[in-house]
């Protein structure tokens, strides 16, 4: 069955503002196929995002969009999904807006477990501002704010939100544009906070800098730092060392998701006589 | 006519409570003009507080104590920090085992050293009292409003298991007035 | 019905909020605004409504314009170091115009400051602080009452622009206690922001062919639409135009602007005769009546200006105080803000009603003044006395 694209963008936004190869529109493609799949309607739909390459992606989809400040997409969701508690809400945002400047906004959406997609364009740079290093540029590796190497360790956003208390942790990349989709899916109908953490290629700021301005040769490159799950049992610490280990990586259905939390403490306010005068 | 009150001491004791009460009373139960101004430290516990009350017959304009009538200082540290405001003559009331007044302080204003913390704990028999124990002091000293008006914004205030306890402490106080 | 109740600053804003309709608040604690977000906490459950303490203010305000744009009437409190923080909100709320409503305690210092103390130093801040050129409008209640009044005020002003709003109160009168006499609900005048009615197709979020404060559709109500914090054209997607930017910039400021006739309150205080005018706002203002009395007993003929709303600046009826005035006091709780809007006006700053194709339309109605002016200033923590006042009234009297 083919996905009729036009249903989801809005068409005259085209041609998009990506670099040619971009994996930006390999991450959006797979996020369209899984609401087709899932047959969401778009008056349902809400798409939450900040600054930063990735963050365009609210502009091209034909849902309830906002493109809001670098770093504060969650908090913005947050208050979109607590007004409109029975809407599906999704993030977009790159490695930087979700974790360094919106790192606090993520751990707290990830505390509170509310039901929210986040999806994270992981691209290890920050992208629109010209290839400086984000907290996952990977060590020793090349940015302009890094010229002599990155100095800085880098983060698993996955083990950082599982962490935190996200519910639905998955990771994959644009080198398995079909997987990816299947996570997608699974983490739009996860009932709680969900993340998608996306390597994706930004091969002109962070790959012309490391030897892979070529986008092929830098998705094949994140094939190589990256091994499923399943593989990855078979592997010795040591093994695994260096690489990132893709697929469902935590699944929790049993805690609480955040609405429901809330709305729970409603009734139990609206029943009580007394107190909050 | 307006009379500016200020209870001190420090976080924890009750007096911003008394003051609220005492305002409560003006406004609600003798048809007066009331304000209450808390003001504190950032620390809650522990640290010094004083409240402000301006009870006046006419709209009061100006909503800050400066020219104080009656004065009430339950700790030595906010005896020193707040007593500049107090207008000569005008009353102090001390906690006698907490504050030691000076002599040249004793010449201008009307002081009375009384033992208000300790008649909680042992007359009374409890020391979270202390604040109506004041106030029963205050209904005496300041009569600026009536101690029937005064209990009636306690009952107000205090739940109904405590009531009697502090029904108690607020005729003690009363009484600490000879 | 009149009511009367006895309550402080702080939970007359939330009476305020509760009564205008906001059921969405967001927030992070700080003196001495906490009582606001307790209020709320209190009572948005009961009726069913959001309460969300955040993990700072940032998230706060941005949760609060996800919130509005959901299609609630929202509100965030804060003071000092919050409102610093809250600024770029303010100007994501500002361009893509999404009402709020923005409670700043205002408390002493730069910095942490002085918590617990009064200021008014929150003033050009409520005007100028977030980045770019944008609209601003600040009420500043002078009394409990008014922190009721005001709040109600700056939700239907929010709603009927789509623009943020400021209530400015102050470390004083969030927790003055007093008894307050409040207006019957059936007197309360609630504005609710205009909502489209045209077919989804045909609606764009920026669309001023329904006027010049174009109609806000809920999310997930049948309109989709996109928002953002880039300059945009009509349907709310960026835009770089120079032409057009200039008109929708220029739109945005004078949405407010054209409206400050209706917007701009002041109180006149015992003009009519008056030489010298003491100007004050918000708790400051009670204590420069008290001076005015005062001096108007010993036949001095003075009187008070008393903008409510400090931005946009009421500049026309300031205007014509001043033209016969011979003295002109500006009082204020920091260390010189609306004074430098006085002196503008006075050296013949005129109001500025409109900006047309990049020309700022001052209204030439009135003279410049030819009053001196003077200042009792103080930045200390603690209110500026009446006995302050009336001696600089005396001393150019
Ligand atoms: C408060 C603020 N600081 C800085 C910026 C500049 N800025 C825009 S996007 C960006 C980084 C984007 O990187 P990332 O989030 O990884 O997204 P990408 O472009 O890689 O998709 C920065 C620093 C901004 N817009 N706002
Ligand atoms: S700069 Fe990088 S992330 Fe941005 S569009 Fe180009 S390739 Fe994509
Ligand atoms: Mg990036």
């Amino acid at each position: 069955m083919s996905v009729e694209y036009e249903n989801y963008l809005r068409m005259n936004k085209f041609p998009h503002y990506w670099c040619p190869g971009c994996g930006n529109g390999v991450v959006l493609k797979a996020f369209i196929q899984a609401v087709d799949e899932l047959g969401w309607k778009n008056n349902d739909i809400g798409m939450v995002t900040g600054i930063g390459c990735s963050s365009r992606a609210s502009g091209y989809v034909d849902f309830n969009t906002m493109h809001t400040i670098h770093g504060r997409a969650l908090a913005v969701a947050t208050g979109i999904k607590m007004s409109n508690p029975s809407k599906h809400v999704v993030v977009f945002a790159g490695d930087g807006d979700a974790s360094a400047i919106g790192g606090n906004h993520l751990i707290h959406a990830c505390r509170r477990n509310i039901d929210i997609t986040l999806i994270i364009i992981n691209n290890w740079i920050y992208g629109m501002t010209g290839g400086q290093y984000s907290p996952t540029t990977p060590t020793g590796t090349i940015a302009t704010t890094m010229p002599y190497g990155n100095a800085d360790p880098d983060f698993d956003l996955a083990s950082l939100t599982i962490g935190a208390g996200a519910t639905f942790v998955a990771r994959s990349s644009v080198a398995d544009p079909i997987i990816l989709k299947n996570y997608i899916k699974k983490a739009l109908t996860h009932k709680g906070f969900s993340v998608i953490d996306a390597f994706s290629n930004c091969h002109i700021q962070w790959g012309r800098k490391n030897k892979f301005g070529d986008p092929v040769k830098l998705v094949e490159h994140i094939k190589s730092v990256t091994v499923s799950a399943a593989k990855a049992k078979k592997m010795s610490p040591e093994e695994l060392k260096n690489l990132f280990v893709t697929g469902v990586l935590y699944e929790d259905k049993d805690k609480k998701e955040y609405t429901e939390s809330y709305f729970d403490m409603v009734k139990r306010a609206q029943s009580q006589t007394k107190g909050g005068r | 006519m307006r009379y500016e009150l200020r209870f001190s001491g420090v976080g924890g004791q009750g007096n911003m409570l008394a003051g609220m009460i005492l305002a409560e009373a003006a406004i609600y139960f003798e048809n007066k003009h009331a304000s209450y101004v808390p003001t504190y430290t950032s620390q809650v516990r522990g640290g010094p507080t004083k409240a402000d009350i301006i009870i006046s017959d006419n709209t009061i304009l100006y909503l800050e104590a400066n020219s104080i009538d009656y004065f009430m200082a339950i700790h030595p540290r906010t005896y020193d920090m707040y007593k500049s405001d107090s207008k000569p003559g005008s009353i102090i009331v001390v906690d006698m085992h907490m504050v030691q007044v000076p002599d040249e302080d004793k010449k201008k204003f009307k002081v009375y050293e009384l033992p208000i913390v300790e008649t909680a704990r042992n007359k009374v028999g409890n020391v979270i009292t202390a604040n109506i124990v004041s106030l029963g002091v205050t209904a005496k000293l300041a009569n600026i409003i009536s101690p029937e008006s005064l209990f009636k914004a306690i009952e107000r205030r205090v739940p109904p298991k405590f009531l009697d306890l502090n029904e108690k402490a607020f005729e003690i106080g009363m009484s600490l007035v000879k | 019905m009149k009511r009367a109740v006895v309550a402080n600053g702080n939970e007359m804003v939330v009476e305020g909020a509760i009564d205008a309709g906001c059921r969405f608040f967001a927030g992070y604690p700080i003196t001495p605004s906490s009582e606001v977000a307790e209020g709320m906490a209190r009572k948005l459950p009961k009726l069913g409504g959001v309460f969300l303490q955040m993990e700072d203010e940032i998230a706060s305000i941005a949760c609060a314009i996800g919130g509005s744009l959901g299609g609630e009437k929202t509100m965030t409190a804060s003071s000092g170091p919050g409102i610093s923080l809250k600024q770029e909100g303010v100007g994501l709320a500002c361009i893509a115009e999404i009402p709020l409503v923005i409670i700043n305690a205002m408390r002493g210092g730069p910095s942490t400051g002085l918590p617990t103390r009064i200021a008014q130093s929150d003033i050009m801040q409520a005007r100028w602080g977030t980045h770019g050129d944008h609209p601003a409008v600040a009420l500043c209640p002078g009394s409990v009452a008014e922190c009721y009044t005001e709040t109600i005020r700056a939700f239907n002003i929010a709603e009927e622009l789509r623009t943020p709003v400021y209530v400015l109160s102050d470390a004083f009168l969030a927790h003055l206690s007093t008894k307050v006499e409040l207006p019957g609900k059936e007197e309360l005048k609630i504005a609710n922001r205009l909502r489209p009615t045209v077919k989804p197709e045909e609606y764009y979020p920026y669309d001023t062919r329904f006027g010049d404060i174009p109609p806000l559709a809920d999310y997930f109500s049948g309109y989709r639409f996109h928002v953002t914090g880039l300059n945009h054209d009509k349907t709310g997607f960026p835009n770089i135009d120079p032409v057009l930017q200039e008109s929708e910039e220029e739109r945005l400021i004078n949405k407010v602007l054209k409206r400050q006739e209706a917007i701009s309150t002041y109180e006149n205080y015992k003009l009519e005769d008056a030489q010298i005018v003491v100007v004050a706002y918000g708790s400051n203002a009670s204590g420069a009546k008290e001076a005015v009395d005062a001096a108007r007993e010993s036949g001095i003929k003075v009187g008070l200006f008393r903008p409510i709303t400090v931005w946009p600046f009421p500049s026309i009826p300031f205007q014509e105080v001043a033209a016969s005035a011979k003295q002109i006091i500006v009082t204020e709780v920091n260390l010189g803000q609306i004074v430098y809007e006085i002196e503008r006006i006075m050296l013949g700053g005129r109001a500025v009603t409109e900006i047309r194709n990049g020309n700022l339309i001052f209204d030439t109605r009135h003279p410049r003044s030819s009053a001196e002016l003077s200042t009792v200033l103080q930045a200390n923590g603690t209110p500026i006395r009446p006995n302050q006042i009336l001696s600089q009234i005396k001393e150019v009297a």
